[in-house]
C-alpha cells in the first residue's frame, strides 16, 4: 500500500536542494569564524559548571563575563578553566564558585603546560558528551520496549507557569491520549542571556525552561510511560539567545524534541542574524548527537505573511532549514520541519491548496518528521468554527501523511489552552484518525489537476526565491524581508555583542569532539 | 409577561437569553470540576450550576478527563434577568471617514501631516495588529495609515522598551501614539500600560499627546481607566483610527 502522492517535477526538487546547500555552505564562512557568549557558557556547563552565584547569576555567565571583561573569552571558555583545573587539582565547578566570589582571577592563574591542559579538557569534554550518547541510548530502549505511537502524533502543550501544574496537565493529556507534551516557555525567555536556574513555578503565558523543570516534567512522563505502556515524548525551545545551552540541557536530560530553527530567532524575536546562525550550529551539533528531533518554525511565517501567496517562502526556508541540519550531522528521521493550515477559512477550496501545500512538504522531504501546525490566526473567539476548522486540519493531516499533529485549541484566538480545551482538541484528533485512517492509501490525487499544479507552482516559486538569495546571501535576504515579510539587519536585533571572533589560538574540545563523534569535516 | 398578537413580548427591563423561545433564559455552559467523575462529580456540578443562577439545569454530558478532572457541557436555564434600559454603554463618538476624506479633514482643519509612532511594548512581539493599522496593505481591504497623505507613521515594531518609546515621542514631536498589547496573561498588558503612562507623564509629553492603544482585549472602558484617550479591539480597521485621530485632533487644535 503506498500513500497519497503527487508528482513534483523532478529537476525543481534536485535544484531546490543543491542551491539550498550552496546557500548555508555560504553563511559558514562566516559560522566557522566566530563563537558567542552562550556556545562558551555551553562548554562550561559541560565541564559541569552549574547553579548561581550569591547574586543568582548562572555560574556559566558568571565564568564567560569575567572571561570577557578580561577580553580573553576569544581563545575559548575551555582552556581558561582547565588551566585552571590543572594549575589547582579543583573541579571545574570549584573554580567556577570561585570567580563567582572574586576568589580567583582566570587570567592570572600560572599558564600550564598545554598538552596537560589539552588532555584534561579533552577527557573533560569526552566525558560529558559520552553522558549524552548514554541518554540517548537509554531513551531509544525506552521508547523500542515501551512501543512507539501511531502517526500523526498528537501534539500539544502545556503552560502553566508552574512546573508542577504542567505535570499534572502534561498527565491528565496523555491518558487522554497524547502522544507528546511540549512545555511551553515563559513570554520573553528566548530574550533572556541566560537560562534561569532551578524549578520555577512562576512564569507568563509558559514556564520557563530550566534544567531542573526539565528533569521534573521528563521522569513525570516516564512514569506515565511505563503506566501506559507506550512512550510519551517531551518537548521545549531552544529559540533565542541560549540556543545551544538550552540543547545542552535537553541532551542531558533526554527530551527527545526541541523547536530549534536556523531563522526563527531572528524573524520573531529580533535576536541578531549572527549571534543566531553561529548558535544554531553548536546546537544542532548537540541535537544530532543526543538523537533529539528539532522542530522548525516555518508555520510562523503564515501568521504574519498570507499563506497562499507566500507558500513558496516556508518551501524555501524548509529546504534551508534542511541543509543547515545536515551540515551539522543531523539525519533526515530527525528533521521535524515545520508548516501549516493558516489558509483563510473564507477563501473558496482552501482545503484543496491546504492538501497541495501538504502533500508538497512529505513529497519534498519523504524521510523527515513533518511537524504540521493547526490554524491560529484565522481562529476568533467562535470556538465552535474554530472547532469545525480544527477538524479539516486534522483530516488534512492524517489524509497525507503528517508526522508530527500540533493540535488545535478552540479557543486558540483567547488564551493558552484550559484543561478542557486539550481534551477536546484529542477528541478530535482521535475522531479524525481513527475514522480517517487509510484514507489517503485508497483516494489517488488526479494527476495534472488543482492540487498537483498548486503544489509545482509554490514549489517553483520557492526555487525562485532560492535562486536569488544563494546571489545575494541569506543575510542580504533577511534584510530584504523574504522571510515572513520581516526584515532584519546583520547588525541589528538582540545578541550582536556575544559574537567574537575566534583567535588564532581558539579553543573548544566540545565542539572538535562532536565534530568528530558526528563524522563531520570542517573545511578551513 | 405580555403577549400581543401571538407574540411574545420582550420586555427590555426584564430581558432573558433566549434558546428556542422567548424568555426561555437558556444558556449553554461547558466547564471542569477537579473532581473524579463519578456519581459526587455530577451532584457537584448540579449544585454549582444552580448558584450559578440556574434553577433548572441538565447535565448533557459528563466526560472523565483522567487524573482526577470532569468535563461538563451543561444547559441551564435561568430566572435572572437585566433591565437594558438603565444600561450605559461607553462609545467613542465619532464618525469613520474614508481615507481621502481623512487627508482632506486633516488638510483643512489642521493644515499639516499628524506624526504618529506606534510600537507593541515591553515582552510582547505581536506586530500582525499593529502592523494591520499602521502597514501600506492594511487589514480587510480597507488600507493602513502609511497609506495616508496626512499621516507621518513611525512604526517601532515589537518587544520596544517603554523609556525607546517615550525617546522616540518625543523626537518626532509625535501627535498621537499608537501602543498594542497582544498578551494579557497574569495582567501582563496592565504592568505594561502602566508603566508607559507613568513614563509620559514623568517626561512631561502626556499632555499634549494622543494616546490609543489596541489589541484584542482591550476596551474603551479600560483604556481610560489605564489614563489613555482611547482603546480599539478585535477586528478594528485602520479607517476608524485615522477618523478617531483626524476627529479627535482637530477638535483639540479648535480649542487650543
Ligand atoms: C501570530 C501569533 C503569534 C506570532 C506573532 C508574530 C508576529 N510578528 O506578530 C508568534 C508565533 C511569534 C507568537 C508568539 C507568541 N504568542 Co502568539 N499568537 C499569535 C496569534 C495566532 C494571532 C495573533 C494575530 O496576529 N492576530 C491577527 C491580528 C490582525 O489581530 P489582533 O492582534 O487582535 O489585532 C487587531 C485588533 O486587536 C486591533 N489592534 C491590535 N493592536 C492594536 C494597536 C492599536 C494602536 C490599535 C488601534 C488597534 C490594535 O487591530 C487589529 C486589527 O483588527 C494569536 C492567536 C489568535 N488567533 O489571536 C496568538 C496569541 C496572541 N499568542 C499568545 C501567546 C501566549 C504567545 C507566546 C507568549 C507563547 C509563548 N509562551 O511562547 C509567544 C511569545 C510572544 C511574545 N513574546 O509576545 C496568546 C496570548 C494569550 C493571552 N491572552 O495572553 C495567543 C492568544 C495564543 C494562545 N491562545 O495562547 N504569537
Amino acid at each position: 500500500m503506498s500513500r497519497l502522492s503527487i508528482t513534483l517535477n523532478r529537476d525543481d526538487v534536485a535544484e531546490a536542494k543543491k542551491t539550498a546547500k550552496t546557500i548555508v555552505d555560504d553563511v559558514f564562512h562566516f559560522i566557522n569564524k566566530h563563537t558567542t557568549d552562550t556556545i562558551e557558557r555551553t562548554v562550561l556547563r559541560y565541564f559541569g559548571v552549574d547553579g548561581v552565584d550569591a547574586g543568582e547569576a548562572p555560574l556559566p555567565n558568571v565564568v564567560v563575563d569575567h572571561l570577557k571583561k578580561k577580553g580573553v573569552l576569544d581563545t575559548g571558555s575551555a582552556y581558561w578553566i582547565s588551566n585552571a583545573c590543572v594549575a589547582t587539582g579543583k573541579d571545574p565547578q570549584t573554580i567556577a564558585e570561585a570567580v563567582g566570589t572574586n576568589a580567583m582571577d582566570l587570567t592570572t592563574v600560572p599558564s600550564q603546560p598545554l598538552e596537560k591542559v589539552y588532555r584534561f579538557a579533552e577527557e573533560t569534554a569526552n566525558k560529558a558528551l559520552d553522558r549524552v550518547e548514554s541518554m540517548r541510548n537509554t531513551r531509544d530502549g525506552l521508547l523500542t520496549g515501551l512501543g512507539d505511537n501511531r502517526k500523526p502524533y498528537k501534539y500539544v502543550i502545556v503552560a502553566t507557569g508552574n512546573i508542577y501544574e504542567d505535570v499534572s496537565q502534561a498527565r491528565a493529556a496523555s491518558e487522554q491520549g497524547a502522544d507528546i507534551i511540549a512545555v511551553i516557555r515563559s513570554t520573553a525567555q528566548s530574550l533572556l542571556d541566560y537560562v534561569p536556574y532551578g524549578p520555577t513555578t512562576e512564569g507568563f503565558g509558559g514556564t520557563y525552561a530550566t534544567q531542573e523543570n526539565f528533569r521534573i516534567m521528563r521522569q513525570a512522563l516516564d512514569e506515565i510511560a511505563v503506566e501506559q505502556k507506550r512512550y510519551i515524548r517531551l518537548t521545549n525551545y531552544a529559540s533565542g539567545l541560549c540556543m545551544p545551552e538550552i540543547a545542552m540541557m535537553a541532551s542531558w536530560e533526554g527530551l527527545d524534541f526541541l523547536l530549534n530553527d536556523s531563522m526563527y530567532g531572528i524573524l520573531f524575536r529580533d535576536i541578531n542574524m549572527k549571534r543566531t546562525f553561529v548558535d544554531q550550529y553548536f546546537s544542532r551539533l548537540i541535537v544530532a548527537l543526543s538523537g533529539i528531533t528539532i522542530n522548525t518554525g516555518e508555520d510562523n511565517y503564515l501568521t504574519t505573511s498570507d499563506a497562499i501567496e507566500k507558500a513558496y517562502a516556508v518551501t524555501a526556508s524548509q529546504l534551508i532549514n534542511e541543509a543547515f541540519a545536515k551540515k551539522a550531522g543531523m539525519k533526515e528521521a530527525y528533521m521535524g520541519l515545520g508548516h501549516a493550515f493558516e489558509i483563510n477559512p473564507d477563501i473558496e477550496n482552501g482545503f484543496l491548496y491546504e492538501l497541495a501545500h501538504a502533500l508538497l512538504s512529505r513529497e519534498l522531504f519523504p524521510n523527515a518528521t513533518l511537524k504540521y501546525m493547526p490554524p491560529t490566526k484565522f481562529m476568533t473567539g467562535n470556538v465552535f468554527k474554530g472547532y469545525a476548522m480544527n477538524t479539516l486540519f486534522n483530516l488534512a493531516s492524517v489524509f497525507t501523511g503528517q508526522d508530527i499533529q500540533l493540535l488545535g485549541m478552540l479557543t486558540e484566538a483567547i488564551h493558552t489552552p484550559y484543561l478542557q480545551d486539550r481534551y477536546l482538541a484529542i477528541l478530535n484528533a482521535n475522531y479524525v484518525f481513527n475514522n480517517a485512517r487509510i484514507l489517503g492509501y485508497e483516494l489517488e490525487v488526479k494527476k495534472g489537476c488543482f492540487i498537483e499544479k498548486r503544489a509545482n507552482e509554490v514549489l517553483s516559486e520557492a526555487l525562485t526565491l532560492l535562486k536569488h538569495t544563494e546571489k545575494v546571501g541569506l543575510m542580504s535576504a533577511i534584510r530584504e524581508a523574504h522571510f515572513a515579510d520581516i526584515s532584519r539587519s546583520e547588525e541589528g536585533g538582540k545578541g550582536l555583542s556575544g559574537v567574537h571572533r575566534k583567535s588564532e589560538g581558539y579553543y573548544n574540545p566540545v565542539l572538535n569532539e562532536l565534530e568528530k563523534r558526528l563524522g563531520i569535516e570542517v573545511e578551513s | 409577561m405580555n403577549e400581543a398578537n401571538g407574540k411574545v413580548f420582550i420586555d427590555p427591563k426584564q430581558l432573558t437569553s433566549y434558546g428556542d423561545a422567548t424568555n426561555d433564559g437558556a444558556v449553554q455552559l461547558s466547564f471542569t470540576l477537579p473532581i473524579p467523575h463519578g456519581a459526587l462529580a455530577k451532584e457537584a456540578a448540579k449544585k454549582f450550576v444552580q448558584n450559578l443562577g440556574f434553577d433548572k439545569s441538565e447535565i448533557v454530558t459528563m466526560e472523565d478527563m483522567k487524573e482526577g478532572y470532569t468535563f461538563f457541557v451543561v444547559y441551564g436555564h435561568t430566572q435572572k434577568t437585566i433591565d437594558i434600559s438603565k444600561i450605559k454603554v461607553m462609545e467613542v463618538n465619532f464618525r469613520v471617514m474614508s481615507r481621502e476624506e481623512t487627508d482632506a479633514f486633516i488638510q483643512e482643519k489642521i493644515g499639516r501631516p499628524l506624526v504618529v509612532v506606534g510600537a507593541t511594548v515591553e515582552s510582547d512581539a505581536h506586530t500582525v495588529g499593529l502592523d494591520a493599522i499602521l502597514n501600506m496593505k492594511g487589514y480587510h481591504g480597507d488600507y493602513g495609515l502609511e497609506r495616508y497623505k496626512m499621516f507621518t507613521v513611525h512604526n517601532m515594531g515589537s518587544q520596544v522598551l517603554c523609556e525607546e518609546v517615550v525617546r522616540k515621542v518625543k523626537e518626532t514631536k509625535a501627535d498621537a501614539l499608537l501602543i498594542s498589547q497582544i498578551v494579557t496573561q497574569k495582567n501582563i498588558h496592565i504592568q505594561n500600560l502602566t508603566k508607559l503612562m507613568d513614563l509620559l507623564e514623568i517626561e512631561g509629553v502626556r499632555k499634549d499627546l494622543l494616546a490609543i492603544i489596541g489589541g484584542p482585549r482591550i476596551s474603551y472602558e479600560l483604556a481610560l481607566e489605564l489614563g489613555y484617550d482611547v482603546g480599539f479591539g478585535s477586528g478594528t480597521v485602520p479607517s476608524q483610527v485615522a477618523s478617531y485621530i483626524a476627529t479627535t485632533l482637530s477638535e483639540r487644535t479648535e480649542m487650543a
